[in-house]
């Protein structure tokens, strides 16, 4: 499956490129805006109320807990939402995929292409946060660098799981049940917005399960400067989960688009 | 003419669950050679090119391009392949000169040979003034045009043309046809699914007909036309049943479709005078035989969708 993958791959990931860059300011927009807007309404807002919270034996601000997760979310947000809808037009509205392979690009390289440029999106988006949050001095260096390894590893994860819905939702309309059965949950219930061990023992057990919680604990880890206990489980479970669902999803995708 | 083979196909067969799309055809097509896959809706030319072109797998048989295997080597044969799709798959996302540019990268051809191949292209096809226009401000016509200067960009040996004229208006259809032409006076070898018998019989050296799957005929148009229905055709309409009596008993080849009549003439010039001679008030049209009245004549007239 993955041996007719060519570096021509990379053409297609240009081509989103492209596009992304004849609009570039506006796509820079939101991932500079979004952390601004959550350390304002948290910050001044909700963040007062809380106060501090406890997190592996520590206490911190709640803004300084947040603001990871809200980073997290967004690398799981950019490539799941870029392998879902805009691939979905790009294969089924705008045609462009029948285009390409009439090339010597293969389906597969295809299917490669917008899978590394949905993980781009969230590497672009965190790189974008990064500098936001940096600028309200809630993130610790160098440490937080370590955001760009992983919104690459999370990108790679969660643009293959877009890239699975796509492959097996009929309409675009088809996305909504994944979306609020399984993406909406995760956005919630992955440690993000509140530490897992305020859960009950059955949801910490699904909420291991889920790929956004190992990427929301990295993520807050570099942002704290101080890993938490199993991040290696952690890494580990995306360095095992990610090349199992890439393969899935590629299959997946190769059934929906040759013919 | 070289004697050279551009495409070969040996029991090419499609299958989509239990429909047969194509049912094991074998033809070849000479370098050089325009030929022309006619057929109604779902005849099976659509995805008989699609395979060629490698865009589709086979399900049975073989198809070689220029000597290579289709299923064995895809990147080697689409790198010698010019496909001009039926449905527009034009980028919306970018300009005219943009789709260019980003389509010359997909064969790799460097930034300054993409741009100038591009500069090229829109001038053969008369877009240069709307290089910069985005495509959905383009006519259909220049979508076309545009189309086929896209497929032209890596100077393909086989052009695949997938109803190219479809919806056009005459000017952008003559226009369309001159470019073709112009390509096949080039040596490139071309292979056109239409509807249009007229194009078929304008752009090939030969056409193929095919209906549910299979081919029915082959052959030069000119050939297929004097052989299959003769030179030419007298139509005649408001008949009496009078007309219609004589017409059955004098042997001649003709269909019936409601009150109409088409009467093949072989030879030329009989049916006209005997009709004349007989029933000087029957409204009638005298025409040469054309492609379309093989296609109809053979394929059927019955409506296919």
């Amino acid at each position: 499956m993955m041996r007719n993958v060519s570096s021509r791959a990379w053409r297609v990931w240009q081509r989103d490129l492209d596009v992304y860059r004849t609009t570039w300011k506006l796509n820079f927009l939101p991932p500079l805006l979004e952390p601004v807007l959550y350390i304002l309404a948290f910050g001044l807002g909700m963040g007062k109320l809380i106060g501090t919270i406890s997190y592996f034996g520590e206490d911190i601000a709640y803004l300084r807990f947040m603001v990871p997760g809200v980073v997290s979310v967004a690398i799981m947000f950019w490539a799941y939402f870029e392998t879902t809808y805009a691939t979905f037009i790009r294969m089924v509205y705008q045609r462009t995929f029948e285009a390409i392979i009439t090339t010597p690009l293969l389906v597969e390289d295809v299917i490669a292409g917008e899978w590394l440029w949905g993980a781009t999106k969230s590497l672009l988006a965190a790189g974008l946060m990064l500098i936001a949050v940096s600028a309200f001095g809630l993130a610790s260096w160098p440490s937080c660098l370590l955001v760009i390894p992983l919104a690459i590893l999370g990108g790679l994860i969660f643009s293959a799981l877009g890239l699975m819905t796509t492959a097996l939702s009929p309409t675009i309309e088809g996305f909504n049940l994944p979306i609020f059965l399984a993406i909406f949950p995760m956005f919630l219930f992955s440690g993000t917005f509140f530490p897992l061990d305020i859960l009950p023992l059955w949801a910490n057990v699904i909420a291991w399960l889920l790929p956004l919680t190992h990427v929301s604990l990295l993520v807050r880890g570099a942002f704290l400067g101080k890993l938490p206990p199993y991040a290696w489980a952690s890494v580990l479970y995306l360095l095992v989960a990610t090349p199992i669902l890439v393969v899935v999803s590629f299959r997946l995708m190769k059934k929906r688009l040759v013919k | 003419m070289s004697a050279e083979v551009a495409l070969e196909a040996r029991k090419l067969t499609k299958r989509y669950d239990a429909f047969v799309a194509v049912d094991a055809i074998d033809f070849t097509v000479q370098t050089g050679e325009c030929v022309g896959f006619l057929g109604p809706n779902g005849a099976g030319k659509t995805s008989t090119v699609r395979m060629v072109g490698c865009l589709s797998p086979l399900t049975a048989g073989t198809a070689q391009v220029f000597g290579f295997d289709v299923t064995k080597h895809p990147r080697k044969i689409k790198e010698m392949l010019g496909v001009c799709p039926q449905e527009d798959n034009l980028d919306p996302d970018f300009t005219t000169s943009h789709n260019l540019l980003v389509f010359a990268r997909y064969f790799d051809l460097p930034r300054d040979e993409a741009q100038r191949r591009t500069d090229e292209l829109l001038d053969l096809m008369q877009l240069r003034e709307k290089a910069g226009a985005r495509v959905e401000e383009l006519s259909g016509g220049m979508k076309r045009r545009l189309a086929l200067a896209r497929a032209l960009l890596n100077r393909p040996r086989l052009l695949l043309l997938d109803e190219p004229t479809t919806g056009l208006d005459p000017q952008a259809r003559h226009l369309m046809w001159q470019r073709i032409r112009q390509l096949k006076a080039d040596g490139v070898t071309c292979l056109l699914t239409t509807h249009y018998m007229e194009e078929a019989q304008r752009l090939c050296d030969r056409v193929i007909l095919m209906d549910g799957g299979k081919i029915l005929l082959e052959g030069r148009p000119q050939e297929l036309i004097e052989r299959e229905v003769g030179r030419e055709v007298c139509e005649l309409w408001n008949t009496t049943e009078e007309v219609k009596q004589f017409v059955r008993s004098q042997g001649w080849i003709f269909e019936e479709v409601e009150d109409r009549l088409y009467v093949y003439d072989r030879e030329g010039g009989i049916v006209r005078k005997e009709i004349e001679a007989r029933f000087p008030a029957q409204e009638r049209l005298l025409r040469h035989a054309s492609l379309e009245d093989v296609f109809l004549l053979r394929a059927g007239r019955m409506l296919r969708e």
